[in-house]
């Protein structure tokens, strides 16, 4: 069965699969429809300019990664594509960031409806402090669903979408946070999957994980893409090459005469030609391991 | 000058002696002042309950359990009943705490939710000042200021609401400007601010990173706060709720002036009335022999009901500090 369409009664957005984008042609491989597309947008935090003149082009169905290193603005980025960098006081953007064709900062864009269809996981896992069930059923309830047949249907559905529903089926009512760290990641992921989201943003999903459970996410991606969008930071490059399709490579410009430093986009394409053939020696640098 | 050879280790490096805990004399003298300062105050306190409960032992021997449970108060016939005080006690402090409490969750929620920090700042000093005030000064304000200004507001209630069953029986006549409700209005003024900061500090505890899990699940801002805020925080403001109660319960000379000095036990909250830190303070003075070990079995009393709230109050934070923990 696909994908329901997402319950947003106040939203002026399109919705996922109403408009179709013309297909990029030539560098990329094949691509979908854009879900974003961001064209010069700069990310201030007051007066600092965290991040300057990212332009991309992010695809349905994708796995797109953002790899750099620490304090490029990878999470910087990824919070402007469903709003959340709204909570943070003085965050701006310039520029324009399109989700599926409607200007995501337009006047009248409620970041609630943003948000409900673009999810997010965290870095680290932040179960609420509720019951299993109740962490997953938030979502839907949230959303006006309160019916209990179809939250069990939901909670069940997605906790195996999130492979973590044999762990966890004889505990539901058992709080979230008595789960291992991996088993609260899979389960804010399960909560993220339950409102049906159209993309899923993922901030170094994985970086408070041991191999295994990092190996469950991945397969787990890998998996659900084909019903999302998923965007994923991450400073595993073998992660990087495992699951994503696309990568775009950050790096800092540094300015030492204002003594400013600024995230900026250096290079973005498939992810085999990011690792194997990259134009800019600065990924080359990067990728190799030969710069931090 | 060569006196860096004397400062080697005493134990050679590889034995298990140098893993072995060495306290500095200064952090062991520190827990020892600590032990000492906890226990003094648990001696002082066992004091004090010993011996107002020595000098309410002729009040109970002569009234027995019948003194506990007796409304009849009245000293010139040798009557001494402590529950029209109880009743009172209870009375004004429900009524403190039904006031203040959504008034305080409303104030600590939008300082912690809705404010902007930076213009949080001056709400939470003004609110603190209120905690300043002394007691006195309240009543005082009260009986003086208040009382007058909200006894026609009473009045008025009371007369529209007189015949209409239960209301009626809450708000109607008599009614007087010096009552429970003005005791309790007042009260309510008075833990407002601590009810208020205790639950602020508690909310903002809540971690940052579960808002957020909220808010990405396109929770609006209220749904943020039922959802996360709440279920992090409800132990503790409950053990907040609780404090102000025992505050509630034992503040004396505030309720001494406005709560009307009546020792009646009615349903009427408009209607003065009367409780166990008044009635110790008012007449506290005038008594001797019986009537006085009453008045000092009235507040061995009120100490033992405060103990229990603050007890209570204790074991429902720990209770949620130990499900926050995830068992
Ligand atoms: N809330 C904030 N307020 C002010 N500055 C911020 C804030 N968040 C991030 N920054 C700054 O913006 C820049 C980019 O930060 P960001 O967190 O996006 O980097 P990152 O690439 O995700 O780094 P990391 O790999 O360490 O997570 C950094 O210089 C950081 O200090
Ligand atoms: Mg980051």
């Amino acid at each position: 069965m696909d994908h329901p369409e997402p319950k947003v009664a106040e939203t002026e957005l399109p919705e996922p699969t109403a408009q179709q984008q013309p297909r990029e042609a030539a560098v990329f491989e094949r691509p979908g429809a854009e879900v974003f597309k961001t064209k010069n947008v700069s990310i201030y935090y007051g007066s600092f300019r965290a991040v300057t003149d990212v332009s991309l082009d992010i695809y349905e169905h994708e796995i797109t990664a953002f790899i750099g290193p620490s304090g490029c603005g990878k999470t910087t980025v990824l919070r402007t594509l469903n709003r959340m960098n709204d909570l943070v006081t003085g965050a701006r953007v310039e520029g324009d960031v399109e989700y599926r064709g409607a200007s995501l900062y337009a006047k009248g864009v409620s970041p609630i409806a943003v948000r409900r269809r673009i999810g997010m996981v965290f870095q680290k896992p932040n179960p609420f402090p509720k019951s299993i069930y109740d962490n997953v059923a938030y979502g839907p309830r949230v959303n006006g669903e309160h019916k209990k047949s179809r939250l069990d249907e939901i909670v069940e559905r997605s906790l195996r979408h999130a492979v973590l529903w044999d762990e966890v089926k004889d505990r539901l009512h058992k709080s979230g946070l008595g789960l291992s760290g991996g088993q609260a990641q899979r389960l804010c992921i399960a909560r993220t999957l339950a409102v049906e989201p159209d993309v899923v943003l993922m901030d170094e999903p994985c970086s408070a994980l041991d191999p295994i459970a990092t190996g469950r996410i991945e397969n787990l991606l890998r998996e659900i893409k084909s019903r999302y969008t998923i965007v994923i930071v991450t400073h595993n490059m073998q992660q990087a090459t495992r699951v994503s399709d696309r990568t775009a490579f950050y790096s800092v410009l540094r300015d030492d005469k204002n003594d400013t430093r600024t995230g900026v986009l250096v290079e973005y394409g498939p992810t085999r030609q990011i690792f194997e053939d990259p134009r800019d020696s600065r990924t080359q640098a990067y990728v190799t391991g030969r710069m931090g | 000058m060569s006196t860096v050879t004397q400062a080697g280790p005493a134990v050679p490096a590889g034995s298990a002696e140098a893993l072995s805990e060495r306290r500095p004399l200064g952090d062991r003298g520190f827990q020892v002042l600590a032990l000492a300062a906890g226990l003094l105050v648990l001696v002082i306190l066992v004091l004090i309950a010993i011996s107002t409960t020595q000098q309410a032992t002729s009040w109970f021997t002569t009234e027995g359990f019948k003194g506990i449970f007796s409304t009849n108060w009245n000293p010139a016939a040798n009557k001494f009943g402590a529950m029209t005080f109880v009743y009172g006690t209870a009375i004004t402090a429900v009524i403190a705490i039904v006031l203040a409490v959504p008034v305080s969750l409303a104030i600590a929620l939008l300082l912690t939710e809705v404010v902007p920090r930076r213009r949080a700042r001056p709400i939470v000093y003004v609110v603190d000042l209120l905690a300043v005030v002394p007691s006195v000064v309240w009543g005082l304000w009260g009986i003086l200021v208040f009382a007058p200004w909200v006894q026609h507001i009473y009045a008025s209630i009371g007369s529209a609401l007189g015949g209409v069953p239960v209301l009626g029986a809450l708000f109607g006549p008599p009614t007087s400007g010096a009552s429970f409700f003005t005791a309790g209005l007042i009260l309510a003024f008075m833990i407002t601010p601590i009810v208020t900061s205790l639950s602020r500090e508690v909310i903002a505890t809540v971690p940052a990173i579960d808002r957020e899990g909220a808010y990405a699940l396109g929770a609006t801002r209220w749904e943020m706060i039922r959802g996360v805020v709440w279920p992090h925080s409800h132990g503790g403001i409950v053990g907040a709720v609780l404090l102000g109660l025992g505050r509630a319960m034992g503040e004396t000379i505030a309720a001494a002036l406005v709560i009307g000095s009546s020792p009646v036990i009615t349903s009427h909250l408009f209607a003065p009335g009367y409780n166990m830190p008044a009635v110790i303070a008012n007449q506290f003075g005038e008594s001797s022999g019986v009537f006085r070990s009453a008045l000092m079995g009235l507040g061995v009393m009120l100490f033992a009901f405060t103990i229990i709230v603050n007890v209570f109050s204790r074991a429902v934070v720990a209770r949620s500090a130990r499900r926050m923990r995830g068992a």
